[in-house]
């Protein structure tokens, strides 16, 4: 589903900063990878870039989405092939009803690949099942996206996005951050009615505990832009338990 | 898209940012013209031009004494300079001031009867002219909405739909030139009572030459039936056109009236002194709302109107309202101050205003707030989007009299920029001559921001859409307030992709 090889990046307006710096990591249809690392790895920044956000310059390395290279697309072109990112921090958009949002991306998606676009009725009864999954109420869908949510209420959106869109790669950026246990459960069930054999997730998060909700196939632990260790669920406990300095010291020996 | 190498991007900015929006703005749809054979009066201004348009009128001697009455005002008056804005020298006998189509010199009895070619023109704008068409965009409505429409050609108004309809309910509405022929007294009585002709220069120089217009009449304790409109279309070149609406709601009536405008595209500028005048008594209510898309010059600042209007509405009873709203997308220059003389005790005023200047487009535009009655209200929301080159004003006058005793306002204008070669200004004048009185002032400038623009485009929205979403949410406040038939065009306009908004 998702190769990054070898992959480098710098900031845009200074070469001297340099965050991915040798990146590979493979992804296979229908797996949940974790990545947790310490503040400042890069884990964000390798979001972003896969998502196509500038600010960033690529330097070296490759990422392809089922072998398409992404880094070639526009951010649309790579929704519409099938990525997604939910943000660690979700944007909020005056204005703009989270409800017209969503069919506008949806159908903007549907254009991009030649579908149909969904009717008003078939959009909002479609959107009225994800939500109420999610308890998202018809208040939140009206509301201006994102503005005046909760840190909470945001992820939860972000999720919907994600139910709405059927994306194939799936970036999760530190969607557990914030949230109370019950949204926890909430957004992990949400998650998990979408994995089938089809779709792949990155779940980048700090804390074992969601790793408890949404079972991951392989866990990558990440520093200063790269991949230092690589192993089953067992390493995100390991991780809970000792915190990072053992593996880092590991790496660098 | 030449004068975008010139553009340097503001920090944040990207350049498709800017190339989008530029695109969407320099595209305009309304440019071709149709071709038509043309009675014109002779170039120039003089009395005898003057005498000639009332003459091709038939008006009445008093009328044409007003005219000229305005006239000899105009010749002593100064073209004013305090807006910010760069007028070029207007030859004023290098205009045409009348113009008709040919077709016209007979009035048609219907608009059954009318020029096909004009009555296509109007079919390619996207304007009903039978009865049972609507607007576009009031398809899938709940239940269909009829909007009655006075067609203005150049100098000429073309007809009115609904005739039959309105006057049943006992709403006059048909052109001013038709007024003066069959209601003369009401003509006589309201002209010029809320804007003299002597109130500015260009006001004087429309009361000298205007040709038509529209006039509506709403009788006491009357809700009119239907939707207003007036569609303008200058097609003649190097014409002026010097409309002149005059609306008067009688005691608890109450009328929603629409406007909009286009014109060809050309590489002379191109001169539109409209004076609206609306009268408003007890307990009655007016909504008057703009679209206006004249041409506004091409990318390199070449052509356009110059658009310079005197639009009052006098609530001269008590609780008498009224409600403007604009969306100014064209015009190479636009002067312009909707204004609300709230004159009757507890009267009230709003304006609702979205100012769009791209490219070398200047924008000076706002309203006054006059409070004279106790207890009367206003309120203002200007949303100015500046791109390009253009300069975007905003100026706005709160006065509250000394009699206006608790009275208040409130005013919100926020700018909107799209690179770092256009300007933005706020220019608020606030007179508080009485204790009780409290005026609010909010004021914010922003640029299209980078973030929303890649979360839009991280779901899937190119970035002509992403602009458009954004920015649609930066007007909101605004299109909300627009009647459902001017929703379409007005998003079209502010380049909106609101497929139909749902919930
Ligand atoms: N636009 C930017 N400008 C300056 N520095 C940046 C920028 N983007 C990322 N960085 C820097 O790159 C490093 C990686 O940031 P990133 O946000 O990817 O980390 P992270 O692993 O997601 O951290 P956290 O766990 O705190 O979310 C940090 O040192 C950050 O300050
Ligand atoms: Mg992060």
């Amino acid at each position: 589903m998702l190769q990054i090889n070898n992959l480098h990046c710098e900031l845009e307006d200074d070469s001297e900063v340099k965050i991915l710096k040798g990146l590979s990591l493979t992804i296979n249809a229908g797996e949940v990878h974790a990545i947790m690392g310490p503040n400042g790895s890069g884990k964000s920044t390798l979001s972003y870039v896969l998502s196509g956000r500038d600010g960033y310059t690529v330097t070296d390395g490759s990422a392809t989405l089922e072998g398409a290279d992404l880094l070639e697309m526009e951010p649309e072109e790579r929704a519409a092939a099938g990525l997604f990112l939910a943000f660690q921090y979700p944007v909020e958009i005056p204005g703009v009803g989270n409800m017209t949002f969503l069919r506008t991306a949806v159908n903007a998606q549907r254009k991009a690949r030649g579908e149909e676009e969904l009717s008003a009725g078939d959009f909002l009864k479609l959107v009225r099942a994800k939500a109420k999954e999610l308890q998202i109420d018809a208040d939140m869908l009206k509301r201006p996206v994102n503005v005046g949510f909760s840190g909470g209420e945001k992820k939860r959106n972000e999720i919907l996005q994600m139910a709405m869109l059927e994306p194939k790669m799936c970036i999760l950026d530190e969607t557990d951050s914030g949230l109370d246990v019950d949204a926890m459960k909430l957004v992990s069930d949400g998650v998990n009615a979408l994995r089938d054999a089809g779709r792949s997730f990155l779940v980048i998060t700090h804390y074992q505990r969601l790793l408890n909700h949404i079972k991951p196939d392989v866990v990558h632990i990440m520093s200063e832009g790269r991949i230092i260790k690589t192993g089953g669920p067992e390493l995100a406990l390991e991780v809970e338990e000792n915190g990072y300095a053992d593996l880092l010291a590991e790496a660098a020996a | 898209m030449a004068a975008l190498d010139e553009v340097q991007l503001r920090e944040g900015v990207d350049r498709e940012t800017v190339e989008t929006v530029q695109s969407m703005a320099g595209t305009y749809k309304h440019g071709w013209e149709t071709e038509i054979e043309m009675e014109f009066a002779p170039k120039g201004l003089n009395e005898d031009i003057v005498r000639l348009i009332s003459e091709k009128n038939k008006e009445p001697e008093w009328l044409l004494e007003w005219r000229l009455d305005a006239y000899r005002r105009w010749l002593s008056m100064e073209s004013p300079d305090w807006a910010m804005l760069n007028i070029p020298e207007i030859d004023y006998q290098e205009q045409y001031y009348y113009a008709k189509p040919k077709s016209m010199a007979e009035k048609p009895k219907s608009l059954d009867d009318v020029d096909p070619k004009l009555l296509e023109t109007y079919a390619k704008l996207g304007i009903p002219l039978k009865e049972q068409m609507l607007l576009a965009g009031v398809e899938g409505a709940d239940e269909p909405r009829k909007v009655a429409v006075d067609a203005v050609f150049d100098s000429v108004s073309l007809g009115t739909t609904f005739q039959k309809e309105l006057a049943a309910a006992g709403v006059i509405f048909c052109s001013i030139s038709e007024a003066v022929q069959k209601h003369p007294e009401l003509v006589k009585k309201y002209l010029g009572s809320v804007v003299p002709q002597n109130d500015n220069y260009f006001a004087a120089l429309n009361s000298a030459v205007f040709s038509d217009g529209s006039f509506v009449y709403i009788p006491a304790g009357t809700r009119c039936p239907m939707e207003l409109s007036t569609y303008f279309r200058i097609n003649a070149e190097n014409t002026g056109q010097f409309e002149r609406t005059l609306i008067v709601a009688e005691k608890g009536s109450y009328v929603s009236y629409l406007e909009g405008c286009t014109a060809p595209k050309r590489d002379t500028n191109q001169l539109h002194a409209a004076v609206v005048e609306i009268v408003i008594l007890e307990d009655a209510e007016v909504k008057y709302s703009t679209v206006q898309n004249w041409f506004p010059g091409d990318e390199n600042g070449k052509g356009g109107i110059y658009n310079f209007v005197t639009k009052r509405a006098d609530c001269r009873e008590a609780r008498a309202k009224v409600m403007w709203t604009q969306v100014e997308t064209g015009s190479a220059i636009t002067w312009k101050y909707p204004s609300c003389i709230l004159r009757g005790d507890e009267a009230q005023g709003e304006f609702y205003s979205i100012a769009i200047a791209n490219n070398w487009q200047q924008a000076d535009t706002g309203t006054k707030m006059v409070h004279l009655g106790k207890n009367t209200r206003s309120r203002i929301v200007s949303k100015g989007i500046s791109a390009g080159h253009a300069q975007n004003t905003y100026r706005g006058l709160v006065s509250m009299h000394p009699k206006a005793s608790n009275s208040r306002n409130y005013t919100q204008c926020d700018s909107l920029l799209i690179g770092d070669k256009c300007g933005a200004h706020t220019v608020p004048y606030i007179e508080v001559r009485n204790a009780s009185s409290r005026v609010e002032h909010e004021a914010t400038t922003s640029k299209v921001d980078d973030d929303q623009l890649f979360y839009c485009r991280s779901r899937g929205m190119d970035e002509e859409e992403a602009v458009a979403l954004v920015v649609n949410g930066f007007c909101k406040e605004v299109l909300q307030e627009l009647p459902m038939e001017f929703a379409m065009e007005a998003q079209a306009l502010v380049a909106i992709s609101l497929e139909g908004s749902v919930g």
